[in-house]
């Protein structure tokens, strides 16, 4: 690992941190991931604090998924920590993150096709961290119309948008402080997405905080307070999202197909 | 073979079927959602009949002994998937079975030593130990008729358990995409050692039920899990109504066999197996 590299990283983080009192929900220092022998995350480094919307940009293959997949204690880093709500959580169990308020919807979604709407639903069904129930089966149907209609219908049944909506209300349903989003409007149709974007800036807007991977960088720094910008698994860029969509150099540069 | 005979021939059948689908039931949901072949289950059978053998023993009450032997019997099994089970998971198959084959001997060799090699009876409980007068010279025990009323009020409790509750629809998910289920903050280990527990207290049931009509005899898993084994590739792997449809079809086959065609008595039940498979090689009912 490169000492020099992560000192740097620190001392830069450190007055917006001290500036910041808002608590810390998730928190990576310095990871390592393998798949196989694969070397994918080089010294990653990555917070998010109650409320904050953060967007995680970068092409295929540098390692967004891999990163929240590390985070969520999927997979186990060889080297670097993972620190949920300020608690050692390196590795997993992933129960236990979630159960810390993070809730995740998957790249591919990753519904239960063999559970109704409202099974997929309601098997989620959680008081968050601090007792709260804003996010009820009731709330979760007035948000998605569109399910509400298809309640009792498979999960296997729908449409992609429909299951991409089903996901979300599902993660909510956990009560969530965290959101993290991979992928959410991937190969939808333009109105879906635009619903989807809806969504999850109401989520945003209620207090939630949000972590949103997508190809859509202009949407991303749109809805986002701070962008992260990952290339070959180090961070190349982490700061306001205003400074990404001012500066085409570095879309170009890094996002650019 | 008139009709009071045929009756009780129906009856008999329902009865072993339902029976069978107890353990079967235990069986096909370890094999099609924690992907195990359990080679021991039938050892479960085994043991929830000694259990009734002993309880009976010293309560005088095989009633008050089911009552005991059912919380017994979920522990006894939540423990065994802690220690060897909870480590077959990211295994093969060949593992699994080889773990499981010698479960069996161990478990054979600890009946021996623990309880001897002799053939026990049970007594039928006071209540239930009746009989039904069909006809002048035929009847039909009152023990077997609550056999059946037992078993399918839990297979109904088990159709509720799995479609209506939300440990159901997390079973159900988790036969799916375990990583998912995690990610919503489900403990998917604690899931498991509850789906395995649930099926060695159902197997054992069957074995104390069975106890006082087959009597307690070495070796009397061994029958009971190839039995099962057919019935859960009949019904299609994982699937639960598919092992309820199975082991009905199963119990008549063997019934009906042996009073129409004692001479082929033996085969019936593979005869059934082999023409279902090449109707359909799945099984009944797919796994959804």
């Amino acid at each position: 690992m490169n000492d020099m590299s992560m000192l740097k990283v620190n001392e830069a983080a450190a007055p917006v941190a001290a500036a910041d009192q808002r608590e810390m929900l998730l928190e990576a220092i310095g990871l390592h991931t393998y798949y196989g022998s694969s070397h994918i995350l080089h010294g990653v480094n990555f917070h998010i604090r109650k409320g904050e919307a953060l967007g995680l940009m970068g092409r295929n293959g540098m390692g967004k998924t891999t990163l929240i997949r590390t985070m969520l204690g999927f997979l186990n880093p060889k080297a670097g920590g993972v620190l949920v709500r300020g608690q050692r959580m390196t590795g997993g169990p992933t129960h236990k993150i979630a159960k810390l308020g993070i809730a995740y919807v998957p790249e591919g979604r990753g519904i239960f096709p063999n559970l109704t709407v409202r099974e997929n639903l309601i098997m989620a069904a959680r008081a968050g961290v601090e007792g709260q129930r804003e996010w009820t089966f009731d709330r979760v149907m007035a948000t998605f119309p569109r399910l509400a209609e298809r309640i009792e219908n498979g999960g296997g049944n729908l449409s992609g948008g429909e299951q991409q909506m089903l996901t979300i209300g599902r993660a909510l349903m956990t009560n969530p402080d965290l959101l993290i989003l991979d992928e959410a409007t991937e190969g939808l149709a333009p109105l879906i997405v635009r619903e989807i974007w809806r969504v999850i800036r109401e989520i945003r807007d209620s207090g939630i905080a949000t972590v949103i991977v997508d190809k859509n960088h202009a949407a991303i720094t749109a809805l986002t307070d701070r962008s992260m910008i990952l290339v070959k698994g180090q961070v190349v860029f982490d700061g306001p999202s205003g400074e990404v969509r001012n500066n085409p150099e570095l879309i170009k540069k890094h996002l650019g197909v | 073979m008139d009709f009071v005979s045929f009756l009780i021939q129906v009856l008999n059948s329902l009865q072993y079927g339902l029976l069978l689908f107890l353990v079967a039931s235990g069986l096909t949901l370890v094999f099609g959602i924690m992907g195990i072949i359990n080679l021991a289950h039938g050892s479960f059978y085994m043991v929830g009949a000694y259990l009734a053998f002993a309880l009976t023993s010293l309560t005088g009450n095989l009633m008050l002994s089911i009552a005991l032997g059912i919380p017994l019997a979920f522990v006894f099994g939540a423990l065994l998937e802690w220690a060897l089970f909870s480590h077959l998971y990211k295994r093969d198959h060949l593992e699994q079975v080889l773990l499981t084959y010698g479960l069996i001997l161990i478990f054979e060799e600890l009946r021996s030593l623990m309880v001897g090699d002799d053939v026990h009876g049970v007594t039928i409980p006071e209540l239930f130990s009746a009989s039904i007068p069909l006809s002048d010279n035929l009847s039909y025990p009152v023990y077997r008729l609550v056999i059946s009323v037992v078993c399918l009020a839990l297979a109904g409790g088990l159709y509720f358990l799995i479609q209506k509750t939300r440990l159901g629809m997390m079973i159900r998910a988790g036969s799916h995409d375990r990583d998912m289920v995690k990610a919503l903050g489900i403990d998917i280990n604690l899931l498991y050692r509850t789906v395995f527990a649930l099926g060695v207290a159902l197997a054992a049931l069957a074995g104390m039920l069975a106890a006082p009509i087959s009597s307690v005899y070495p070796g009397m898993g061994s029958s009971v899990l190839i039995i099962s084994f057919v019935i859960v590739v009949i019904g299609g792997v994982g699937s639960v109504w598919g092992a309820l449809v199975a082991a009905l079809v199963i119990g008549f086959a063997d019934t009906f066999g042996k009073v129409l065609l004692p001479d082929l008595a033996g085969l019936m039940v593979y005869l059934v197996m082999a023409v279902v498979l090449l109707w359909r090689p799945e099984g009944i009912f797919k796994k959804g």
